[in-house]
Formats: structure tokens, C-alpha cells, sequence
């Protein structure tokens, strides 16, 4: 954790971008798949060529909508896109179809919790449609950067993917924040089911502009840092760039208005453009497409459709299934969690004992292993009937947790390793009672001392019926049948 | 059989066909003959598909004539701008050189399932940019009237080849004159439908909010036919809307109680006399079959040239970016880096008139102007608008001369872009309202075509065709350029 | 006048490049087409909205259905230079 030095405040405002995952492009029939053989989702518009016109995927207007109105925006009744000119070669018309001043959505606001479980109201600027570029390969020279190859190579498969970008206002002020912003964002897209939301995979990507400045003082000059591909790299990358900042300023240095790029092995900024290539992106209306004029009854329809956002349900599953703040903050916060717990509180009828299980040993398995949910080796319905086996009193605790091992190594369900390993505990009343009378009957001596109030006795007592069982027995079962008989087998009475 | 190509208007190898009495493969030879016989002097064709179209052809003729559509079997010949599948399409340009479009245009597309043969495509200014075809970088197309002279532009080839009875129709594009100006210097009927009339899908970006593509013939009925063909919606294009109901084949004579306005603004110093005259008459003519005219002011149409040459070239700056030599077209060799690959590729691909118009369209747009200048042309496009709305509550339909003068001579404005931007001044504000154009040709000055324009509001496409029908009847104006009598001597 | 400095700033913006006489005259040209078109200036036209698109609609609309695509050999067909699937461009600079 960074601690920003005395005297000064970082001002921090998110650019991110989303890649929809809708079945075609923005603006042609290509699909939106990622991996394949370069070249190959393609057509005559996505590669640029002379005479073709953007035709707008629908889709992609009602997921940017949703999108909006997550975030609290107004969804504007009249928007359109703009052209955003400049040369590069991932870029096949020469300009990006975006919206400049007539955005999809304005004016919301997303509130993070952070860790203090304090709330940050961020404000989200905007919220607008563009096409993402295609990938560039950089080959030859040392490492696959632009600094130092030989060529490039282009591959048009992504080039059109609709892409929304979420602008925050300057209202994040440490890397912790930013983290907490982006960390809750994408959770909420996840919920929205807009997006894939993989950052290696580059579906969310975030670029920052970063100020620092003594509060009370206006704001200094921003940089612009420049695609962080983890969250981990997001707040290193802020951290590094702060801290440059400030040291500049210390040392009566100007900050230059420019992009930087974080580079992850040195842990160190630097400039990735001069400033020689300021950019004049020469925006004007987008000729080759129409207005966006959506209806009031449109919106109230696509908000209507909106899954449950994680705040909702986090509020949900402290009403309805009695969780702590925390549990149920940890459990809304990742949507496949979520839904793979709330199945299990069905199916098992015991929402704190699934919430313990979710949060503890699944949880700690999917990490360990770095699988998502829906990869577990471990289904709801398997895990459902080992907690089932635990409330019935036929596994411990302990023992629940070493066949939720084994089923997670073996595939096999609770049942089959339990009875496998005989691992069942005895819980039959009738055999328990049988055991402890006979073990009374052989040991007056102990019995005698515990009815004159000797209780340290009965451990005596449980661990003679463990050894017996080989431990087997129901804890709880075997106290109470010798509380009952040891109270009972009394002469006096 | 001898088949005389001038007489060849579509309607006529319709009815060849239709009734036997010459075969598909016959006409299209007929024709591919008389560019042969022609091209030398006018060159209007930059690529002649001459074993492409006798096998369509020759398919054409194989099928039973009841399985036949009305149009299949006849000839036409489009712009260098139309994008054809597994054809060179270069627009008029270096920088397309050996560009072989993946798709066709949906205009070509709709052209082929009519089961039209398609000659080849036609000569233009590079990017459409130019008023007389000088700015092809390829070659040169001269007025069948008078091979000294320019045949307009940018669609020169498109209204050449059919002055010269080369085809019987073509298609060609229209930004700011570029049908109807040719189509007056040289002497044959062209119309810019409504904008959204027909698909921009495959026609070659200029300025994409002023483009719209139409039909040329030496007959009204032919252009009413070929209007009909492509005037279709296209959802590969948002601003496409299809003719709102089918074009009728005009063939009625009178205009009584069609009230004409006469644009005063055109009537000026800027006329050549000659042109002025030949108006005149025309407006009598329309009179004598029973039309009312008068005179109506659109003062703000004076703008037009001036907004259109802002909107046109910031539009076309941002257009002609994608022509960067990476997925086609003209690469520079030997440029070690990006930035020179682009910077030379552009400036060897693109000719002098299309690099003026991106250095004015990115000025315009750069930073601190766009407000100055592309907003404020917006704001006249809002005026001429309603100037023409404010005309149409009073009048059916508009006239004016169609170009402020004949052909003019190769070479003669090449040096003063502005004298040669002149050349659209009364043509270019119904691109900037969006308006049908029609230009039909209405008698001669000195031997040379004149035109006369007739405007009408959105989708009146049926109205002007009526109009321009019962005129062509009237006149009776010769279509046959004296191309024959002139000794047979090659040009280059 | 348009400077010579301002034909080559927006020459670069639009990547072109002109030979020393062509800057001089492109100047003298680019001058009297602004001069012409600066006639706009004079025009008092608050209020008065910006006309994008002569005819009016809205919300043309595709839907997300996927459609061929072209194969790699046809989408690389016309490229002036290719390398393993890709087009080919000279390093960034």
C-alpha cells in the first residue's frame, strides 16, 4: 500500500473500455471470437475497404444502454457518432467511428466500497459506443515491443468489436481507490452480462489520467498512463507514476502533458509518444450513419430487463439469508459465486453452512487451482450432498473437509468416498446406548466419580467409545446418551 | 443482322430481344464493335470486359425467352467508382491501381440479378473530384460533340460513352454536378435521384453525405428504367431509403396546370448567352404543353459553392484515409518506416485536384476551425434548404440552365481550380438539400449540348420524369453526336 | 495568406508531402479557395441548426447475426505485402 507523501493529493480519473460481447461486430455480420486464425473474421468493411458503410449492430445499442443505466447515467434521446481521424495501421479507415459530443449515456455514478467499508461516489462522465481497433504483432527486435522491431503485422479479427467506453470524473485520489473502482465496475459488468471482462484477455482495459497537486491548489498538468492489463498492474502502474510526479515537482520539474506506458518488468514509467505527434483528431458527424433516438419505452424496457446489479443482491442476502455485511458483500461481488451459492442454499436448505463453504473451502480450491466457477471438478449438486451428510451429522467438520479434498482429486461424490473409506460416523442411538451401558457396567469406579460431580470423567468415558469406534462415533450424540446413562445407572436412584 | 448502336436505346434491345429479332450476343457485340470503332477518339472506357460481357451474353440468349426478366440480355456500362466483384476498379485513381474489389456494389449486384451485361467501367476524375474528367490519372475523355472539348466530370466516361453510342445507358455518381454536368456537355439525359434514393453501398466514398448515384441514357424513358432498377433499400446502407413506389415508364405529353419555377439566381452574368437562349426556349416549350412558369428567389443558393467546398473536401479528408497502401492499393517502395510508407504512398498515389481538396477538408477541420468553417457550412445547408422548401409550397417543380456554360475546351481550366469549381455552381446546392436533379438536353449553343435542369422536392423522381418527358417529345433535340462524319483518326 | 508553416502542419496531419515549388503554389491556391469560402463568415446564422443529413430518419438498426466472412487468402488478396497471415507494415516512426 502506497502511502502518498505529506502536502500532496493524486487526481485520478478511469478510462476504461469494454469489449461487448455480442455475437457480431459494430458495424458488420463478422463474428467476435478471439483466438482464431488471423485474418479470418473478415469482411470487405472491417478491413476498410473503399465503398463499404458501417451498418449498426442493435445489440450493441441496447448492451452500452444497459451499461448506462447501471451506472446510474441519463441515456440520452438523441446521440450520434463522430469520426476520430489519425493514421495507424491497426486502424483500417483512417479514423475511429466514436461519439464525441452527443454520448449514449451521461451524468451517473458508480459507489465503490473500499476497504474501510467506506463508500466513494466516483461520477461517471460518460459512458459512449466506439469500434475497436484491429491487433498489431511488433516483430523482430528484442522483446515484441514497438521500441526496436522490425515490422509489424496486422490481424483484422478484432478490428469493429464494439467497444464502450466508461469515462470517470477526476474523483479517484489513490491507487487503492482506482483498484476498488475497477475491481467493482467489473463485477457489475460481469452481473450486466455485456462483457467477458478478461483483462489479460484485453475485453476490460484501462488507461488513467493521472494529476498530482498541494490541495487547495488547482490541479497540475495530467499524464495520460496507458493500458494496465491487471489489476495489479493498475495500481503499480499509478503508484509509479505518482511518485514520479511528484519527485518532478520537487525537483522545480514541469510535468509534461503526455502518454506513458508502465513497463511491468522494471516497475518503471516512461514515454511512450513524443510530443511532436500531438494529436488534432479533426472530429466531425460520422456522414455514413444515422441518429440514435431512443425512447423513453425502450429504456424503461431495457431496464426492466436488467439482471439483479451486485449491490441489490448484496442487500438480498443479508435480508433473506441472514448473512453478515462481509459474507454477503464477498459472495454478490462475483456473479457465477453468487449463483453457484444461491443454488446451494437451495438445494441444501442451509444458507450460512453453504455461505461458509462458498467463501471457505470452494473458494480456496478454485484459487488455488485458478479456475473459474464454472470449471470446478466439484458440481452444486455434489457439494450440496456432502453439506447434506455434514448436517445430518454423518461427517464432522473435519472429516467434510477431507472428502471435499478427496472428491475434488478423485471426481467421486460424498456417498462412495464415505462409505469407501468408512468414514460414516455412528449416529444410530440404539448401538451408541448398547456400547455405553456395557462401558458403565465395566467401569463402576469412573461412574461413581462422576455423580459425585466429578464431570472431567466423562472424557474418560468418550474417549473409551472413540478408541471402540475408532472415532467414529457422533460427538455430540455419544455426550448426551452418557450424560443420560451415567445420570441414570445411579444406585440411589 | 446490322444493328446501328445509336438507335440501340435500352427500350429498343428490350423490344430486339423480346421479339427475336436480334440476340443478346449480337447487341453486345454490336456495341463492343462501335467502342472499338470509337474508343481511339473518345476513351471513354478505362477497362472494356469484352470476354465477360459476350458470355453473359451468350448465357442470356441460351435461356427460353419466357424465363428471361424484362431488362435481361441488355448492355450498360458503369463508373470507375462502382465497386465490381473480381474487376480492376481503380477510380480514376493511381493509389487503386490493380485494386480488384472482394464485393460488388449493391447497384452493380442489383444490375446483375436484372441479368444486365456489363461492358466495363468508365472513365472519371479521380475520386470524382473534377468537372471534366481531366483529373483521371489515367487518360483523357473527350466530348463526342467536339473532341476538343472536356465531356464534364466527374462522370465524363458515363455520359461520353453514351453520347458516343457506345452503351445504352450507364451509371455514374453525383456529389456536387457530377451526372448532371457531363450529362449537359454532352448532350444525353442524367439524374441525381433523392439522396437515400439508391444504395452508396460499393460506390467509392467522396463526400459521403452529398453522394448519391443515377442513371444516364439518351432517352427519359431509358433513365426511368434504369432509376427503377437500383432505387431499391439496402441495408448495408443506414442512409438508404429505396424509391418510396416504382418508376412508372413516362409517356404522357402534357404538363397543363404543372407549375414551374425559374430559379433567378441562375440567370445572372455567370450564363453564357448561348445557354441563356436555349433556356428561353425551353421555358416557352414547357408553356406551349400547357405549364405555368415563374420566377422564384432561393437567395441563400449563392452559399452553395462556398459550403459545398468545405463540406465536400473535410468528408472526403477523412474518406480517402483509408487509402494508406496496407490491405490494397498503391504502396511506396522502399520506405523504411510507417510514417513514410504512408506520407509517400499518399502523395504518389493521390493527383494534385485530390490533395488540394484533403488539404482544404483537414484545414478546415483541424483544430480551431471546425466551428468556422464545417459547422458554418452545416448552417447554410439548414438555409438552402429551406429555401427550396419555401420555393416548393409555391411551385411543383424548379428550372434552371444545367451548367452556366457549354463544354469547354481540354486544358482551358485546369489551371484555376476555382473557375473550374464554377463549372457546379447551379447544380451543387441539390446535393446539399439532398434533392432530385435532372438534367435533360434542350438544344445547342455553337454546335455544342445544352442542358437544362429540372429540380424537384424529395422522391418526386415520377413527377420530374413526366415533366422531362413531355419536353424531350417537345424538343425533339438530336442525340446523335456528328462523331461519324469525323475523319477516324487515332488519339492518344 | 495561408503560411507556409501552416501547408505543412496540415500536409503532415494528412500525410502528404510536397515538393518545394508545389508548397508555394498550394499556398497561393488553398489562400483563394479560403478567402472564397471565408464568404460563410459573413453570415449571422445563430440559431440556425446544422444540417448533417438532407433526409431525416433515425435508428437504422442491423441484427447481431453473423454473416460470411471473407477466407484469409481473399481478405490478403490485394495487400502489397504479407507476412504468415498478416498484412505486413514497416516498423512504427
Amino acid at each position: 500500500m502506497m502511502v502518498t507523501p505529506e502536502g500532496w493529493e493524486a487526481v485520478i480519473g478511469l478510462e476504461i473500455h469494454v469489449q461487448l460481447n455480442t455475437a457480431t461486430k459494430m458495424f458488420c455480420g463478422c463474428p467476435v471470437s478471439f483466438g482464431d486464425v488471423p485474418n479470418t473474421n473478415v469482411c470487405p468493411l472491417c478491413l476498410g475497404h473503399p465503398g463499404t458503410l458501417p451498418a449498426m449492430n442493435e445489440k450493441a445499442i441496447e448492451y452500452a444502454t444497459r451499461i448506462g443505466l447501471a451506472l446510474n447515467c441519463t441515456i440520452s434521446p438523441h446521440s450520434i457518432f463522430h469520426r476520430k481521424n489519425y493514421f495507424y495501421p491497426d486502424l483500417p479507415k483512417g479514423y475511429q467511428i466514436s461519439q464525441y459530443d452527443l454520448p449514449l449515456a451521461v451524468d451517473g455514478h458508480l459507489d465503490v466500497e473500499l476497504e474501510d467499508g467506506s463508500i466513494l461516489r466516483v461520477g461517471v462522465t460518460r459512458a459512449h459506443l466506439e469500434d475497436d481497433a484491429a491487433k498489431l504483432v511488433h516483430a523482430g527486435g528484442v522483446d515484441g515491443r514497438i521500441a526496436g522491431a522490425d515490422y509489424s503485422m496486422v490481424d483484422f479479427n478484432r478490428g469493429g468489436t464494439p467497444l464502450v467506453e466508461i469515462v470517470s470524473e477526476p474523483e479517484i485520489h489513490t491507487p487503492e481507490q482506482a483498484r476498488a473502482y475497477l475491481t467493482q465496475l467489473k463485477s457489475l459488468l460481469e452481473a450486466l452480462e455485456v462483457s467477458d471482462v478478461n483483462m489479460e484477455e484485453g475485453s476490460l482495459r484501462c488507461d488513467a489520467n493521472i494529476s498530482v497537486h498541494r490541495p487547495g491548489t488547482p490541479f497540475g498538468t495530467r499524464t495520460e498512463l496507458k493500458n494496465m492489463n491487471s489489476f495489479r498492474f493498475l495500481q503499480r502502474g499509478l503508484e509509479a507514476e505518482i511518485e514520479r510526479q511528484i519527485s518532478a515537482l520537487e525537483r522545480g520539474e514541469e510535468i509534461v502533458q503526455e502518454t506513458v506506458h508502465f513497463d511491468t518488468g522494471s516497475g518503471k514509467v516512461s514515454t511512450l509518444r513524443s510530443k511532436e505527434e500531438a494529436h488534432d483528431y479533426r472530429y466531425f458527424p460520422e456522414p455514413d450513419m444515422v441518429p440514435i433516438e431512443l425512447s423513453a419505452e425502450y429504456v424503461e424496457k431495457v431496464r426492466a430487463g436488467l439482471p439483479e446489479l451486485p449491490a441489490a443482491r448484496k442487500e438480498r442476502y443479508m435480508r433473506d439469508y441472514g448473512l453478515s455485511p462481509y459474507d454477503a458483500g464477498v459472495l454478490s461481488a462475483n456473479r457465477p459465486l453468487a449463483a453457484f451459492f444461491e443454488r446451494l442454499s437451495t438445494q441444501t436448505g442451509e444458507a450460512k453452512l453453504a455461505a461458509n463453504w462458498v467463501m471457505g473451502d470452494f473458494s480456496g480450491y478454485l484459487n488455488a487451482q485458478g479456475l473459474e466457477v464454472k470449471d470446478s471438478a466439484v458440481s452444486v449438486e455434489a457439494l450440496a450432498e456432502l453439506l447434506g451428510l455434514l448436517a445430518a451429522g454423518t461427517l464432522s467438520g473435519k472429516m467434510a473437509k477431507d472428502v471435499f479434498a478427496a472428491m475434488v482429486e478423485t471426481g467421486k461424490g460424498a456417498p462412495e468416498l464415505v462409505a469407501e473409506r468408512g468414514l460414516g460416523q455412528i449416529s444410530d442411538t440404539g448401538e451408541l446406548e448398547t456400547m455405553v451401558s456395557e462401558l458403565i457396567a465395566a467401569n463402576p469406579g469412573p461412574a461413581e466419580e462422576y455423580r459425585q460431580g466429578r464431570d472431567r470423567v466423562l472424557g474418560f468415558f468418550v474417549g473409551q467409545i472413540m478408541k471402540q469406534t475408532r472415532g467414529q462415533a457422533n460427538p455430540q450424540l455419544l455426550n448426551e446418551l452418557l450424560r443420560k446413562a451415567l445420570a441414570g445407572s445411579s444406585p440411589d436412584n | 443482322m446490322m444493328l446501328d448502336s445509336h438507335s440501340l436505346t435500352a427500350h429498343e434491345c428490350r423490344r430486339l430481344l423480346a421479339v427475336g429479332e436480334a440476340t443478346s450476343e449480337e447487341i453486345t457485340a454490336a456495341l463492343l464493335d462501335r467502342v472499338k470503332a470509337v474508343e481511339g477518339r473518345v476513351g471513354a472506357f478505362l477497362q472494356v470486359d469484352e470476354e465477360g460481357a459476350l458470355a453473359q451474353a451468350r448465357a442470356v440468349d441460351a435461356k427460353r425467352p419466357e424465363e428471361r426478366s424484362p431488362w435481361e440480355g441488355v448492355p450498360i456500362a458503369v463508373k470507375d467508382i462502382l465497386c465490381t466483384r473480381g474487376v480492376e476498379t481503380t477510380c480514376g485513381s493511381r493509389i487503386l491501381k490493380g485494386y480488384i474489389p472482394p464485393y460488388d456494389a449493391t447497384v452493380v449486384r442489383l444490375l446483375k440479378e436484372a441479368g444486365l451485361v456489363i461492358l466495363g467501367k468508365l472513365n472519371m476524375d479521380e475520386f470524382a473530384m473534377g468537372s471534366s474528367t481531366e483529373n483521371s490519372a489515367y487518360q483523357v475523355t473527350r466530348n463526342p460533340w467536339d473532341l476538343e472539348r472536356v465531356p464534364g466530370g466527374s462522370s465524363g466516361g458515363s455520359a461520353a460513352a453514351v453520347a458516343a453510342g457506345e452503351a445504352p445507358w450507364s451509371l455514374g455518381s453525383d456529389t456536387g454536378g457530377s451526372i448532371r454536368q457531363p450529362a449537359s456537355l454532352c448532350g444525353v439525359v442524367g439524374m441525381k435521384p433523392t439522396y437515400g434514393a439508391v444504395s452508396r453501398w460499393g460506390l467509392i466514398a467522396f463526400a459521403s453525405s452529398l453522394d448519391q448515384v443515377g442513371p444516364f441514357a439518351r432517352t427519359v424513358q431509358d433513365v426511368a428504367a434504369l432509376l427503377d432498377l437500383i432505387g431499391r433499400r439496402d441495408p448495408n446502407d443506414q442512409t438508404s431509403l429505396g424509391l418510396p413506389t416504382p418508376i412508372a415508364v413516362p409517356r404522357g405529353e402534357s404538363l397543363a396546370g404543372r407549375r414551374f419555377g425559374i430559379i433567378k439566381e441562375y440567370l445572372g452574368d455567370t450564363i453564357q448567352p448561348g445557354v441563356r437562349r436555349i433556356f428561353e426556349q425551353a421555358v416557352e416549350a414547357l408553356e406551349a404543353l400547357g405549364g405555368r412558369c415563374c420566377e422564384v428567389s432561393l437567395p441563400s443558393v449563392e452559399r452553395g459553392l462556398a459550403a459545398y467546398y468545405i463540406i465536400a473536401p473535410a468528408e472526403c479528408s477523412a474518406n480517402l484515409a483509408r487509402f494508406d497502401g496496407v490491405r490494397y492499393g498503391h504502396r511506396a517502395h522502399k520506405a523504411e518506416t510507417l510514417h513514410e510508407m504512408y506520407t509517400r504512398t499518399r502523395s504518389e498515389g493521390f493527383g494534385p485536384e485530390v490533395k488540394r481538396r484533403i488539404m482544404i477538408g483537414t484545414y478546415a477541420l483541424s483544430s480551431g476551425y471546425y466551428d468556422a468553417y464545417y459547422a458554418q457550412a452545416q448552417r447554410t445547408r439548414t438555409l438552402i434548404i429551406r429555401d427550396f422548401q419555401k420555393a416548393f409550397a409555391e411551385v411543383d417543380l424548379l428550372i434552371s440552365p444545367t451548367s452556366p456554360t457549354v463544354a469547354f475546351r481540354l486544358g482551358e481550366r485546369t489551371a484555376d481550380p476555382l473557375t473550374m469549381y464554377l463549372s457546379d455552381l447551379c447544380t451543387i446546392p441539390v446535393n446539399l438539400a439532398g434533392l432530385p436533379g435532372l438534367s435533360l438536353p434542350a438544344g445547342f449553343a455553337d454546335g455544342l449540348p445544352v442542358g437544362l435542369q429540372i429540380i424537384g422536392p424529395h422522391f418526386s423522381e415520377q413527377m420530374m420524369l413526366d415533366a422531362a418527358y413531355a419536353l424531350e417529345q417537345r424538343l425533339q433535340v438530336s442525340t446523335r453526336p456528328p462523331l461519324d462524319v469525323t475523319p477516324a483518326k487515332e488519339v492518344g | 495568406m495561408i503560411s507556409r508553416s501552416e501547408v505543412e502542419h496540415v500536409a503532415r496531419l494528412a500525410r502528404l508531402r510536397f515538393e518545394e515549388q508545389e508548397i508555394a503554389l498550394l499556398q497561393q491556391e488553398l489562400s483563394s479557395i479560403i478567402d472564397y469560402i471565408n464568404q460563410l463568415q459573413e453570415l449571422d446564422l445563430t440559431g440556425v441548426p446544422a444540417t448533417a443529413h438532407a433526409v431525416n430518419v433515425v435508428n437504422i438498426f442491423r441484427l447481431d447475426e453473423p454473416r460470411a466472412c471473407l477466407t484469409q487468402e481473399e481478405a490478403l488478396a490485394n495487400a502489397p505485402a504479407t507476412e504468415r497471415g498478416h498484412f505486413l507494415v514497416p516498423r512504427m516512426g
